[in-house]
């Protein structure tokens, strides 16, 4: 489903993607581990298109087609979703407004026919209950006011809704008490299925407690410098990130 | 600091006869006294601080006809005068002139007087005096005086002690083609007594293409604990020029919320005086200018907290496209002995065209103790994290912008009470935008 293959990015004229391969099959879950600065949130912006990052060499098949030179709305009509680290404060712009009008976008774009309000509210109802999420929040502007853990929330919720083939989520687990980080965890077990992929990025292996990875990677100075499975994040909980890598020097790839 | 006083504009206003006598001697001696210093100081220029960014050498090279003889006549798309949510009573002027045919005045609900000011200088002129007898000073108040020397009519609006309205008060101003530009006035005086309240929906609305230039002065009494909600929807002919005064006076515990959209007109200039003058008066200004094509759009807001734990909050938005100019002059003063107030002011723009200019000035005074007060601005584009945001969710660029600044448009009516007028008055904004198209639906 996803092929990266020798990616090179920059930001701000600083290279922190030096050559990072990875494969995702459909139906698995990758979690994505690292120390700050390693670059794992710069390869979900990548992924997703974000403006700033220049990819100087490399590619990222997806689907069989070069998702690096589709515009960030086209990555998410063919179904590429990015949970964002710091989900963004829209005042002005209602909740419920702004994913008809996402979800919407998308079918149009894949030729589906758009859902009309009462379609779409039925939809919402579904993936509601799943989420924990209040109807209230529906009604806010799009995460303005949220605490942190509702802006997750409705990160996940935003998912659940519109369905997509591959999730990236770009460290979902931040800021998150116990508790929020179930009901977290809880979504994306939910949304698990054999034509989904994830990528989970983040720092700490506690989210992969509840979400269980089929493989686990070690990301380092722009690359993957190990992967395994599950217990790769344990070993990392134990040992911490210093001389993870060091007999794996390059590129070492699910 | 003037242009001379054989300007087109001014030989032409001054070319018309005085108004014929009230009948009131202190009327006629402010009328006389506002014509003569508005012979005397003319037009200011650039020069004078409060026009510096609205210059009115192209206004003044054009004459204009006084008075329209037909307006009684003139034909009003109804539609125009129809708004969701409002459904009271109401009164038109169509080229200043009183319009009962188009006016609801029938069965007023007790407690409020509606009437226009042709009527209410026929009864007993002793209660208009405050406001009819002003002498303005100030060459910046040019458009005050040549309003005080020829306004024969407006609005007369009291609501009595005691009575807080159900309905609300609609007044609307139709500036309408006719066979020449126009030069029309109106004066408004409007009053609510002691823990009266009352929300005021005020029109300038068009009736076909025109280039008139209009000036209307308001003055607005809030009696003590008494509550006012003021709408303005200003949407004026493309052409028109339009120069609007409005002073407040918030009396002890008053609360008084404001709601401004600019929207048409070619020229358009509204100074808003606002002073709080009894403890515990509140005063929320929200509005929205969106200049676009070549329009110019100036609002001057100028607030004064004069007593004792006072608050006002202002918050203002402007968007400019094409090549259009928005003008923003905040000016809060915290006076003498007015501690306890609390000030805040706030103007955020955005310029969607390279051409387009929005000049923003906030100030603040302040000679109190123990105020709090904040004040900001800025000129800028849509936030690029919210664009990515919603790309990311699938939304294609020209929908995003469209609906960040939609969003940022429609903040201002956030605190508005009347859910049906907010979203009509939320629509016309949206319709406003260049990118309206674009709107994902």
């Amino acid at each position: 489903m996803l092929k990266i293959e020798n990616l090179h990015a920059r930001v701000e004229g600083r290279e922190i993607l030096k050559g990072l391969s990875l494969s995702v099959d459909a139906g698995e879950v990758h979690a994505i581990m690292g120390p700050n600065g390693a670059g794992k949130s710069t390869l979900g912006n990548v992924l997703a298109g974000r403006d700033g990052y220049e990819v100087t060499a490399g590619s990222v098949t997806y689907n069989d087609i070069d998702l690096l030179s589709l515009a960030p709305e086209a990555r998410a009509a063919a179904g590429v979703f990015l949970a964002f680290q710091y989900p963004v404060e829209i005042p002005g712009v209602n909740n419920t407004y702004f994913l008809r009008a996402a979800l919407n976008a998308q079918r149009k774009v894949r030729g589906e026919s758009e859902l009309d309000s009462m379609q779409f509210l039925k939809l919402v109802r579904e993936k509601l209950k799943v989420m924990h999420i209040s109807d209230e929040l529906l009604h806010r502007a799009v995460n303005a006011g949220f605490s942190g853990g509702e802006k997750k929330r409705n990160e996940i919720f935003q998912m659940a809704v519109l369905q997509p083939q591959l999730a990236i989520l770009d460290e979902t687990d931040s800021g998150l008490d116990i508790d929020a980080l179930k009901q977290v965890a809880e979504g994306v077990n939910a949304l698990r299925s054999p034509a989904r992929s994830f990528l989970m990025i983040t720092h700490y292996q506690r989210l992969l407690d509840y979400v269980v990875p089929d493989f686990v990677h070690v990301l380092a100075d722009g690359r993957i410098v190990e992967s395994g499975d599950k217990s790769l994040a344990l070993k990392l909980e134990e040992h911490g990130y210093a001389g993870i890598g060091e007999s794996h020097p390059a590129g070492a790839a699910a | 600091m003037s242009q001379p006083a054989s300007s087109p504009l001014l030989a032409s206003l001054l070319d018309a006869p005085l108004p014929p006598s009230s009948g009131v001697a202190w009327l006629d001696a402010a009328r006389r006294e506002n014509r003569a210093s508005f012979a005397a100081g003319g037009l200011p220029d650039t020069r004078v601080e409060a026009w510096k960014y609205t210059p009115l050498r192209a206004l003044g090279q054009r004459p204009f006809a006084s008075g329209d003889a037909a307006a009684g006549a003139r034909a009003v798309d109804p539609s125009i005068l129809a708004l969701p949510g409002v459904d009271g009573p109401r009164l038109v002027f169509v080229n200043g002139v009183f319009r009962a045919d188009l006016s609801a005045l029938d069965a007023l609900p007790a407690g409020l007087t509606l009437q226009p000011l042709s009527q209410a200088l026929e009864g007993d002129a002793q209660p208009l005096r405050f406001a009819l007898s002003r002498h303005y000073r100030e060459i910046g108040d040019a458009f005050a005086r040549i309003n005080a020397a020829s306004a024969v009519d407006g609005v007369v609006l009291r609501v009595a002690a005691g009575t807080r309205l159900a309905v609300p008060v609609q007044l609307v101003f139709v500036g309408a083609a006719a066979e020449a530009d126009l030069a029309w006035h109106a004066r408004n005086v409007i009053e609510l007594g002691e823990g009266a309240g009352l929300t005021l929906i005020e029109q300038h609305a068009a009736s076909g293409e025109q280039a008139h230039l209009a000036t209307l002065v308001g003055d607005i009494e809030v009696g003590e604990g008494a509550r006012l909600q003021h709408v303005v929807l200003q949407d004026a002919a493309v052409g028109a020029s339009l120069v609007r005064r409005s002073s407040l006076r918030l009396h002890a515990r008053a609360q008084a919320g404001l709601h401004v959209l600019e929207l048409g007109g070619a020229l358009v200039r509204h100074d808003i005086r606002a002073e709080l003058v009894g403890d515990d008066a509140r005063l929320d200004t929200r509005g929205v200018f969106m200049p676009h094509g070549r329009q110019h759009i100036d609002t001057q807001l100028a607030i004064r907290h004069q007593a004792l734990n006072t608050v006002s909050s202002s918050n203002w938005r402007g968007v400019a496209s094409d090549r259009a100019r928005g003008v923003f002059r905040g000016a809060i003063v915290v006076a003498p002995g007015a501690d306890g107030s609390d000030a805040s002011l706030g103007n955020k723009n955005l310029l969607l065209s390279p051409g387009a200019e929005i000049d923003t000035k906030p100030e603040l005074e302040i000679y109190a103790d123990e105020v709090k007060a904040a004040h900001g601005a800025t000129v800028g584009q849509l936030d690029e994290r919210a664009l990515f945001y919603l790309r990311s969710r699938g939304i294609a660029l020209a929908p995003a912008r469209a609906l960040l600044t939609g969003a940022f448009c429609r903040a201002v009516l956030d605190d508005l009470p009347n859910e049906a007028l907010r979203d009509h008055l939320a629509a016309l904004l949206i319709a406003q935008l260049p990118m309206a198209a674009e709107q994902p639906s």
